[in-house]
């Protein structure tokens, strides 16, 4: 048996619609036998999943705020990729962002001024985007993979912030303990709604992913960014250049990841410490692909995933399994999410011959 | 009359008895984990004490626990999650925590919080932690008895001052019978990466230590040192398996006797908020059995573990210098446990510079 | 045995795995295949490895589960990004996390235990030779293995008439195609190549490196690996060169830190970071060469008309 694809006239509707849908199905499928296999109530392990974290009010503000730096860094991404510039560093400049908002607090902890928050947040945004401006430097002029350079940055805004924590930035009240002072007031994101924790960093992501779908759609700069991502000599007849479009994705992306970055920090650990981000600037990637680089795919995406992570916890909990069981579950509905976008691009039709035996069979 | 004070006396029998079934509800005592219950080293040692906990209550008591928690929002959602699940009594067990914990105690006064490492309480959070550094002091003393070349190799993983602290006690216990002793300390910048950590263990040996001790959490070392054939320490937990000719011994974390004892005072009704910083007389560390040394070296080791136990010996007492060459603790002065809290200097004798 | 000597077989187990991940992702980026996946298949080899040199007690088994467990586990890669044309950095990433997951399970009941080191094959009179004798001649399996692959990853790519054919459908599937190449079938091995070699290279972690498993065990070496495929701009042997070069400088970092120099250790570790950017920047400079060695439809997903 063979899997065929043919392209269809035009992107279905329809299935932009189901596909997620479906995957949704087929992972409630496969999982459910897989919690069966463990000897778990399906049932409950699926519940926990997917409903339980969306019953409390506490707990819907603990996916905004899980889900406030998927979105951030995704809907930059989004920008990145659509322009063909594979910016993967996203982490390192989360990372730089929060480190360059931090100064005010760390550093000027005696200025309490209204100023304070506002620039933490210019100077994080500039801290990011100066970080990916190095891979975008050294694309656009010395002709380096940005793949590599980007994700080699990451380990050392990594080291950067471990040794500043460790070091010079260490709060002196700490017991020596690598972390730096607690925020002023003054320098925490202030929570968006009043029932619970979700800050303003919820508010900067829907903004952002807003923003460039409006960008995207609307304006020349989204015209330029398709054209020239989808052929750079179409778009230089078209009188773009591909230099500017480097620079100008990675900057924003990275502009992006940094005001990520602050806002984490300032908002929900308010303060620094060696590690700072359980990966988002990864995980991110997939989001931005799980939305279809459509900023308002990136929205539901990050939301989604947040989700996974939270039901994951809640399924340690009332299964009593690993948390091993939940990534394979995360892993599993990222793989069907991913599988049936390809019916809205394409039909798939199974062909039952054996003429050409390719090594697809080994895959079901 | 008589009846009266007959209904009375049952009365108060059947709320009596009703006071005792409700006392007789499951306690459920949760933790909260950095790492993976199986990552052999730190959170395993947890888990190990977990289990203990249950076993010692049986019934009576119920446990829940969340792994490979991240330290930051992470685990201020993961606290929260087990504070309105029910859990009476939470412990959560990396330094990492702290802030976390502080937070979520504030808004779940009702609520029992144990955070291992830190230094902040409240009311309902209490801190707990282990002198791990008296084990080192034995280690040292082996150390330098065993030693042909007067020079051991550390590999620390972070400049914490409970990391600082593990190496100056080594080192001063090493002192003790080798005035001349030295270690060479390799930070390998993470607790747990076992291509890195054994890495770091070729490397000091290479450099010519003959016994390796580690404050990183796998048993990577030990697998170099015994292949190396020199002698080693195990850490967090008996490493004997990996080395069964290589350990010496090893400084094992047994948490189990500290969660039965607060879980015991918590069902009782009389947990306090504490900052308890036990040590081997508790048996919240043991020592792995004292192997592959002569008997002389053995009787050494066991004598000044009895000397800690007993609280004659302080593995801190002066004279002691820094390493710079200043005074520090005059003769028959011990620190205080502020100081060793805090530690961010070496002692005479570490062939390193101190990360600032 | 000089120091020099010891610090160098520490450095040949350090970056054998790098090697064998890097080269196996190579021919997968040659056909035009971007597989971020490695860190995941990685591990799973590692796991599979241990779990079944643990279950018959010899390591060569394990080596060979290794492998399988690594190219079974690139086929769910491959039938996504392949037949079903799913965006490939994607998926990469969401087999890393996967594999993650399922290591983690088949391994948990293993964690702890002590494994069987796989042993050197030691060649006689040659391994007497000095210096060079202990280097080479005296080592375990797996690293001969990864010279071997090297070098016949090297032939098959500018040797043969099948290693033309896979460079072309990585430089274009269109015109591939065409010329009635089976741009699927070749993509499909190619990917399977690359998971197997980087199932290897897990192996070495948790038979060799350090005979032992515990979850994660492969901490971002898969990562260091694609970038080294880059870094090598796609050339065997470069792969060699930037593999031996990163396990040298992050080496060297920890006996700089035993002589005790007084740099912050940070700086230390980030070092092989910094150089292999500033290689790369060094490489790259010449447009030239860096475009003739780059597959051009590399990440392009395939979907052949009919």
């Amino acid at each position: 048996m063979r899997i065929e694809l043919e392209k269809r006239p035009n992107v279905s509707k329809l299935f932009s619609i189901l596909s997620p849908v479906i995957a949704l199905v087929l992972t409630m499928i496969f999982g459910g036998v897989m919690f069966l296999l463990l000897g778990k109530n399906p049932v409950t392990a699926l519940y926990s999943f997917f409903i339980e974290p969306l019953m409390e009010v506490w707990s819907l503000h603990e996916l905004a705020i899980k889900a406030a730096p998927l979105i951030l860094i995704g809907a930059g991404l989004s920008v990145c990729y659509r322009s063909n510039n594979w910016n993967i560093g996203a982490e390192g400049q989360f990372i730089m962002g929060a480190i360059a908002g931090s100064i005010l607090p760390v550093v000027f902890h005696e200025w309490h001024s209204p100023l304070v928050l506002p620039l933490m947040l210019l100077l994080g945004m500039l801290g990011g985007a100066l970080f990916a401006g190095l891979p975008a430097f050294l694309k656009a002029h010395l002709n380096t993979n940005e793949i590599l350079t980007s994700l080699m940055l990451v380990y050392v805004a990594q080291l950067f912030l471990d040794w500043l924590v460790r070091g010079p930035w260490r709060n002196p009240g700490g017991l020596n303990f690598p972390e730096t002072r607690t925020f002023d007031p003054v320098a925490i994101l202030p929570e968006m709604i009043a029932s619970g924790r979700t800050n303003w960093g919820f508010g900067f992501a829907i903004l952002a992913a807003i923003v460039i779908w409006f960008m995207m759609r609307y304006t020349l700069k989204g015209f330029e960014i398709t054209v020239l991502g989808q052929s750079e000599r179409a778009g230089r007849f078209a009188g773009f250049s591909s230099r500017k479009m480097i620079w100008f994705s990675m900057l924003l992306s990275g502009a992006l990841a940094g005001l990520a970055g602050i806002s984490e920090v300032s908002g929900a650990i308010q303060q620094l410490r060696p590690v700072i981000s359980p990966g988002y600037g990864f995980t991110a990637i997939i989001v931005a692909f799980l939305g279809r680089l459509n900023p308002l795919g990136i929205v539901l995406a990050g939301l989604v995933l947040a989700l996974t992570y939270l039901g994951g916890e809640a399924a340690q909990l009332s299964l009593g399994v690993s948390d091993k069981v939940t990534r394979v579950f995360q892993g599993l509905l990222l793989f069907f999410v991913l599988s049936c976008d390809t019916l809205i691009h394409y039909k798939i039709k199974l062909v039952w011959s054996n003429l050409t035996g390719t090594a697809t069979e080994g895959a079901h | 009359m008589k009846k009266i004070l007959f209904a009375l006396a049952t009365t108060a029998a059947v709320l009596g008895f009703s006071a005792a079934a409700s006392a007789q509800e499951k306690v459920k005592v949760c933790f909260v984990y950095v790492g993976s219950k199986t990552d052999g080293g730190w959170t395993q040692a947890h888990d190990i004490g977990r289990l203990e906990l249950e076993k010692a209550f049986g019934d009576k008591i119920e446990t829940q626990f969340l792994e490979n928690v991240p330290e930051g929002p992470d685990a201020e959602r993961a606290i929260e999650r087990l504070a309105r699940s029910g859990c009476g009594l939470i412990f959560t067990t990396s330094f990492g925590f702290m802030d976390a914990t502080v937070k979520i105690a504030a808004k779940f006064p009702d609520v029992k919080f144990e955070h291992a490492t830190g230094y902040k309480t409240a009311p309902n959070l209490a801190t707990y932690n282990s002198r791990f550094y008296e084990g080192r002091y034995i280690q040292g003393q082996i150390a330098a008895k065993m030693s042909q070349k007067g020079v051991a190799g550390y590999i620390a993983s972070f400049p914490i001052p409970e990391v600082v602290m593990g190496i100056n006690s080594f080192v001063t216990g090493a002192r003790t019978i080798n005035p001349d002793f030295k270690i060479k300390v390799v930070w390998a910048n993470t607790w747990f990466d076992p291509g890195k950590e054994a890495d770091a263990a070729k490397a000091l040996i290479d450099q010519g230590v003959d016994i390796l001790t580690q404050h990183t959490d796998t048993t990577a070392p030990m697998q170099v040192a015994a292949e190396r054939g020199i002698k080693a320490f195990g850490q967090a937990s008996d490493m004997i398996k990996a080395g069964p000719k290589t350990q010496l011994t090893a400084i094992v974390d047994t948490w189990g006797a500290y969660y039965i004892k607060r879980t015991q005072a918590f069902i009782d009704g009389k947990w306090e908020t504490t900052s308890s910083w036990d040590g081997l007389k508790d048996g919240i560390l043991t020592m792995a059995p004292y192997t592959n040394m002569p008997d002389d070296v053995k009787a050494m080791a066991e004598a000044t573990e009895a000397k800690i136990r007993s609280g004659e010996l302080k593995p801190f007492t002066g004279p002691l210098k820094k390493q710079d060459g200043s005074e520090w603790l005059k003769a028959g002065e011990s620190a205080d446990d502020g100081t060793l809290l805090g530690m961010n200097f070496y002692v005479e004798g570490v062939d390193d510079k101190l990360p600032k | 045995m000089g120091i020099f000597e010891a610090i160098l077989l520490t450095v040949i187990t350090a970056a054998t795995p790098l090697v064998l991940a890097a080269v196996g992702e190579l021919v997968t980026e040659r056909s035009g295949v971007l597989n971020l996946g490695v860190e995941g298949m990685m591990v799973m080899g590692a796991a599979c490895a241990f779990v079944a040199t643990q279950m018959t007690g010899s390591p060569y088994v394990g080596i060979l589960a290794g492998i399988a467990s690594g190219a079974l586990f690139s086929l769910l890669f491959g039938f996504l990004t392949l037949t079903l044309v799913a965006n490939q950095v994607a998926t990469g990433l969401a087999l890393t996390i996967l594999g993650l997951g399922v290591s983690g399970m088949i391994g948990e009941a293993y964690v702890g235990q002590s494994g069987i080191k796989l042993s050197q094959i030691v060649f006689p009179v040659l391994s007497d030779i000095p210096f060079l004798g202990s280097l080479l001649f005296k080592q375990d399996l797996i690293f001969y293995l990864s010279i071997a692959v090297v070098a016949g990853v090297h032939f098959f790519l500018f040797r043969s008439r099948a290693g033309l054919k896979l460079r072309s459908v990585g430089d274009n599937h269109a015109s591939a195609h065409a010329l009635g190449i089976n741009v699927i079938r070749m993509r499909y091995l190619a990917v399977m190549f690359g998971g197997a070699c980087a199932g290897l290279a897990g192996a070495q972690l948790s038979l060799v490196y350090t005979p032992q498993w515990v979850e994660n065990m492969s901490a971002g070496r898969g990562w260091i690996a694609l970038a080294l495929v880059v870094f090598a701009s796609w050339r065997p042997w470069r792969v060699v060169a930037g593999g031996y070069l990163f396990g040298a400088v992050s080496i060297s970092q920890l006996h700089a830190q035993a002589f005790g120099i007084g740099i912050p250790s940070q700086f230390l570790s980030a070092l092989p970071y910094l150089a292999t950017i500033f290689v790369l920047i060094l490489i790259s400079h010449n447009r030239r060469t860096t475009l003739i060695n780059t597959p051009a439809s590399l990440g392009k997903p395939f979907v052949p008309d009919r």
